[in-house]
């Protein structure tokens, strides 16, 4: 790290060496969502990354960055074609996007053919780094599949004997609930002990009518449950599940780390004490990640959130590649070796890549505590996305 | 699943139905008497859902802002009818379709930038933060009792108006033959303007009494557009007793519904589809088969 | 409807034509993409009017059939092969014919606003069972590895993984559909149809099954929406329930009204109309920072549209110079539910 860290340093001073000749700038294309439900998701990604480059003096590998930035609107069939301008048309040398699983699908498709640099700051659809996995296609964020893994490892080891699963029956929601049940599996066979999945109730995607799931749940009685909901619906299922009397009923709701990711405001009391896994924690006791929330702060005047990480990372990463080869996007074998081999010192803890490129990372257990996620233990130290049917590496 | 389930089950499907109530009577009139299809109904009930955000914050209270937010929007309905509604009458449904179309773009990006993409809670009143419990686990929230009560009542105003005042009358006499009202030396104008933003108020309305229990965030409009509509041709275009009808069939076939198709989860229909993956679809098979029966809706008349 | 000179229409058609098939000329890959994209909702479009214009019948639910027809190609493809035109083609229209016919039957019954709904309802039931279900990827869509070829025994003829190839394909495809519903409409059951439009009454009263000439004209429809959906899906290989959505069936719809309704020249012209201004509002230099908002400028746009282009682009400029006319779209427009 240190010697990274030394190289950026270097490159600091590289402008006065280029002044005169001048090359040319370096395209990253940002396909995010500017607009709509998810616009505050790339409205932090895109910050954060400002931020990175900022830092940087927005100077990478002797060369100056240049964003090109649109929107995603969050609509697949037009993702194909808006990735097509940015490469085809925008000529950008590194790709970044998107929020939205259905618009990764659609923006890999491309990539792939185009064999463009590509860096993902959030989606997690498992089949980019699983049977779509490609050599230029790397992940800053996470799997679906990973999230959900540690809760159901935590559950299990404390002996929870009947689980019940409820999420948004969709893409992210149907592979988070999978790695729930592979950890609680896990879980299970390390302890020796017994329990079993009693019901899983899938919710049509975006609905929020979640009176009738609650009484089916409270009618059931599980010792504990595992959601996948965001944004306004996490909101709404936590204060719904504590208008329910759920909150003080024996029942343990739990969920990946999103069902309470920059929502507790909203959420307020009902939202205390309930605990999640998450790759990220505002309260992560490490230096960088003071250092990143403080500077976030100063620069755009509000908190840092995972999404703010995921894109300081989409840049640490893209800083990596180009320092390798010295700014020269030409030598795109070199910068993806070295994107690949990358271990960052992100405010999330240590970050590297799996053979699939996607983030070997800690998993944390965390606890609200008065409106902040607060870290409770490492949850699952390391953890991998099994890639299940990536043929590469 | 037992009776109690099924019980409770049917009480969240009268709940949601009369909000959805709420929210399609506005709808259906503007339809029925003005032959106006307004996509932008959601956009309304996403305003009235924001105002109770801003509104309890500045006041304090979730009573003041429903008080301050319903005659705000009665205001922007009548903006709104002469800006471009006024545009559409005699123009065929297609072209209401789409200018509405056009104002839902418009309304979403405003919300984004007057207040941004966060969600939002807003307060319930303090005397209604409570639960009354149902089943030694589950209790029902005081507040989504009051809000049942609250549609109750405003349906029994609109019946009330509608059969009984004489706004109401010209209403009904429009709704069956807008000829005859313009015949009669109505004044059209002024009559559909006060449809326009009555329709447009209640949306805003059932958008404020829900806030504290459903919260604010971009998209909760077109959450409610799509469903709102079915609840109107089910019941028949026009028909406040039809919207309520097909409201509460709405709701109990959700909750009901869903609930029997999710104890069939382990039924797979073919290799990828399960039964309960067809929760969703129900519904507009429900609409679909409400239309091949009866091609107006169930209290429509037929053309 | 409004009247066409024939020689102008032919004349603007020409001058679409060869400013698409030129794409390649002025800008690659991207340039194709675009104008293949096009050549697609151009004929979409038309497959609306053939409903809205001439029929008159506002399907909201048009993108279904446009929808089936990409996730037809996609359960239909080999996974590493390319499928066969002369097969794929056939079978991809036959399933989106089957699938007007039996949704058609129902949904032609009701009229007026009910109809905008009835099939509303079915485009959305679609949509959820692509969505939720994980026939073909569900919510995250899937991909068509190897894109169609067209082939006799083992001679490759067309092959679409050539851009330009699809564009020419897709060229020639609209101008075989166009061929095909001008002779359609000038044809005894094209001048029924018509007749339906001005008045059901009449025509039924005349001994026409009224039923049956509008059920046949859906089918056509769904059909000719279905060889949008399939070029659609050749265009990058990847499809998503979205396609199926009401958003997509609203955008056809505008890009009929926009080109102008009840002539066939005004769903081309509207549709290569309204992806250009798609095109520019995603143009940062243009726009400025409305680029993030641009949705703000679609939603303006529409509007516009709606208010002071009654007859669309092509009737603006037809009946230019002429006094305003009472159109038969007036006539009919009493037909309040």
């Amino acid at each position: 790290m240190g010697a990274a860290a030394g190289a950026g340093a270097i490159a600091g001073f590289a402008p006065t060496k280029f002044a005169i000749a001048q090359p040319a700038k370096v395209r990253v294309g940002l396909l995010l969502p500017y607009s709509g439900t998810f616009a505050r998701i790339g409205e932090a990604i895109t910050n954060a990354m400002v931020m990175r480059f900022a830092q940087a003096k927005d100077m990478m590998g002797g060369r100056e960055i240049e964003l090109v930035k649109l929107d995603s609107e969050a609509a697949p069939p037009k993702a194909t074609e808006n990735t097509s301008k940015l490469v085809n048309s925008e000529k950008v040398d590194v790709l970044v996007g998107p929020v939205h699983s259905g618009v990764a699908m659609a923006m890999a498709k491309i990539a792939r053919e185009e064999g463009v640099i590509t860096v993902i700051p959030n989606a997690g659809a498992d089949q980019i780094t699983g049977p779509l996995c490609a050599p230029n296609i790397f992940r800053a964020s996470f799997s679906n599949w990973q999230p959900g893994y540690p809760m159901g490892r935590v559950l299990a080891e404390e002996g929870k004997k009947r689980v019940a699963l409820c999420y948004w029956n969709y893409g992210a929601g149907q592979q988070s609930a999978q790695g729930f049940k592979d950890g609680y599996a896990d879980g299970l066979k390390e302890t020796g002990g017994d329990g079993e999945i009693v019901k899983e109730i899938g919710v049509p995607f975006p609905d929020v009518e979640f009176q009738s799931v609650l009484s089916e749940i409270a009618a059931l009685k599980p010792d504990a449950v595992y959601t996948f909901f965001a944004g306004g619906g996490a909101v709404k299922f936590v204060k719904d599940w504590a208008a329910a009397g759920l909150k003080d009923s024996g029942i343990e709701l739990t969920g990946a780390g999103f069902l309470t990711e920059g929502v507790t405001e909203a959420q307020g009391e009902a939202a205390e004490g309930l605990r999640t896994t998450l790759h990220y924690a505002d309260t992560l006791d490490n230096e960088v990640n003071k250092i990143f929330r403080r500077n976030y702060k100063e620069m755009w005047g509000k908190e840092a959130d995972v999404y703010g990480v995921q894109g300081y990372d989409t840049a640490e990463l893209i800083r990596i590649g180009l320092e390798a080869v010295d700014g020269d996007v030409g030598a795109k074998d070199d910068m993806i070796a070295a994107m690949a081999g990358a271990t960052i010192d992100s405010p999330r803890g240590p970050l590297s890549l799996s053979p699939a490129h996607n983030p070997v990372q800690n998993f944390y257990l965390r606890k609200v505590v008065n409106g902040v996620n607060t870290v409770e233990r490492i949850a699952v130290e390391a953890l991998a996305d099994p890639a299940k049917g990536c043929r590469m590496g | 699943m037992d009776l109690t389930l099924l019980l409770i089950q049917a009480l969240n499907g009268v709940q949601y139905g009369l909000l959805l109530f709420l929210i399609a009577s506005g709808l259906t009139i503007v339809f029925g008497i003005m032959g106006v299809i307004n996509l932008a109904h959601g956009s309304f009930y996403m305003i009235g859902a924001y105002l109770a955000y801003s509104l309890t914050a500045w006041t304090g209270h979730i009573f003041w802002a429903v008080l301050l937010g319903a005659p705000l929007a009665a205001l922007l309905g009548l903006v709104v009818e002469r800006l471009f509604i006024v545009h559409l009458y005699h123009r065929d449904h297609l072209q209401q379709v789409l200018l509405t179309f056009g104002l839902i773009l418009i309304f979403n990006e405003v919300q984004s930038i007057i207040w941004g993409d966060d969600p939002h809670s807003v307060a319930k009143p303090e005397f209604l933060e409570f639960s009354i419990p149902l089943t030694d686990v589950q209790s029902y929230p005081a507040y989504n009792l009051f809000l049942g009560v609250v549609c109750l009542a405003l349906a029994g105003v609109m019946y009330w108006v509608v059969q009984k005042t004489r706004l109401g009358m010209r209403i009904r006499a429009g709704s069956s033959n807008p000829e005859m009202i313009q015949a009669l030396g109505i004044n059209t104008k002024v009559l559909f303007a006060t449809v326009f933003s009555i329709g447009v108020t209640m949306a805003a309305l059932a958008g404020l009494l829900a806030a504290p229990e459903r919260s604010v965030y971009p998209g909760i409009g077109e959450q409610v557009l799509i469903i709102s509509f079915v609840v109107v041709v089910i019941g028949g275009i026009g028909s406040i007793k039809g919207a309520f009808v097909g409201a509460l069939m709405i709701g109990l076939f959700d909750s009901l519904g869903s609930t029997i198709l999710r104890s069939m989860d382990h039924i797979e229909l073919v290799s990828g589809l399960s039964v309960d993956n067809l929760t969703s679809v129900t519904i507009y098979a429900l609409m679909a088969a409400i239309l091949l029966w009866r091609p107006a809706g169930l209290y429509g008349r037929a053309q | 409807m409004v009247t066409i000179p024939r020689l102008s229409a032919l004349l603007v058609l020409a001058a679409v034509v060869i400013g698409l098939a030129l794409a390649p000329v002025y800008g690659e890959t991207y340039a194709i993409k675009v104008a293949t994209r096009m050549v697609v909702f151009a004929i979409f479009a038309m497959s609306l009017d053939l409903l809205l214009g001439y029929t008159g019948l506002v399907s909201f639910g048009h993108a279904a059939f446009f929808g089936i027809a990409a996730y037809s190609l996609q359960i239909f493809s080999p996974e590493y092969e390319a499928a066969n035109l002369l097969v794929a083609l056939p079978v991809v229209l036959g399933v989106t014919a089957a699938a007007g016919a039996l949704i058609g039957a129902l949904v032609v019954r009701t009229s007026g606003i009910y109809f905008i709904m009835v099939t509303l309802a079915f485009a959305q039931m679609l949509f959820y069972f692509f969505h939720d279900s994980q026939i073909a990827g569900g919510s995250d869509g899937a991909y068509i590895w190897v894109k169609p070829v067209l082939a006799l025994g083992q001679t490759v003829l067309l092959d679409f993984e050539s851009r330009e190839t699809l564009l020419w394909f897709s060229i020639a495809a609209m101008l075989a559909v166009y061929a095909l519903l001008v002779v359609l409409l000038r044809s005894p059951f094209g001048q029924v149809i018509q007749g339906i439009k001005v008045n059901e009454h009449r025509m039924r009263a005349l001994g026409y099954d009224t039923y049956r000439y509008k059920l046949v004209s859906f089918v056509i429809s769904a059909t000719v929406a279905g060889l949008a959906g399939f070029i659609f899906a050749c265009i990058d290989g990847y499809v998503a329930p979205e396609l199926l959505g009401w958003h997509e069936s609203g955008v056809g719809l505008v890009m009929v009204i926009l080109g102008g309704m009840g002539t066939l020249l005004g769903p081309i012209v509207g549709a290569v109309a309204f992806l250009g201004v798609e095109e520019l509002a995603k143009e940062r230099a243009l726009v400025g920072p409305l680029a993030e908002n641009f949705q703000i400028v679609i939603g303006v746009f529409v509007i516009a549209v709606v208010l002071l282009l009654k007859n669309g682009l092509v009737g603006t400029l037809a009946g230019a110079g002429k006094p305003p006319a009472p159109t038969p779209e007036d006539e009919t427009a009493g037909d309040k539910s």
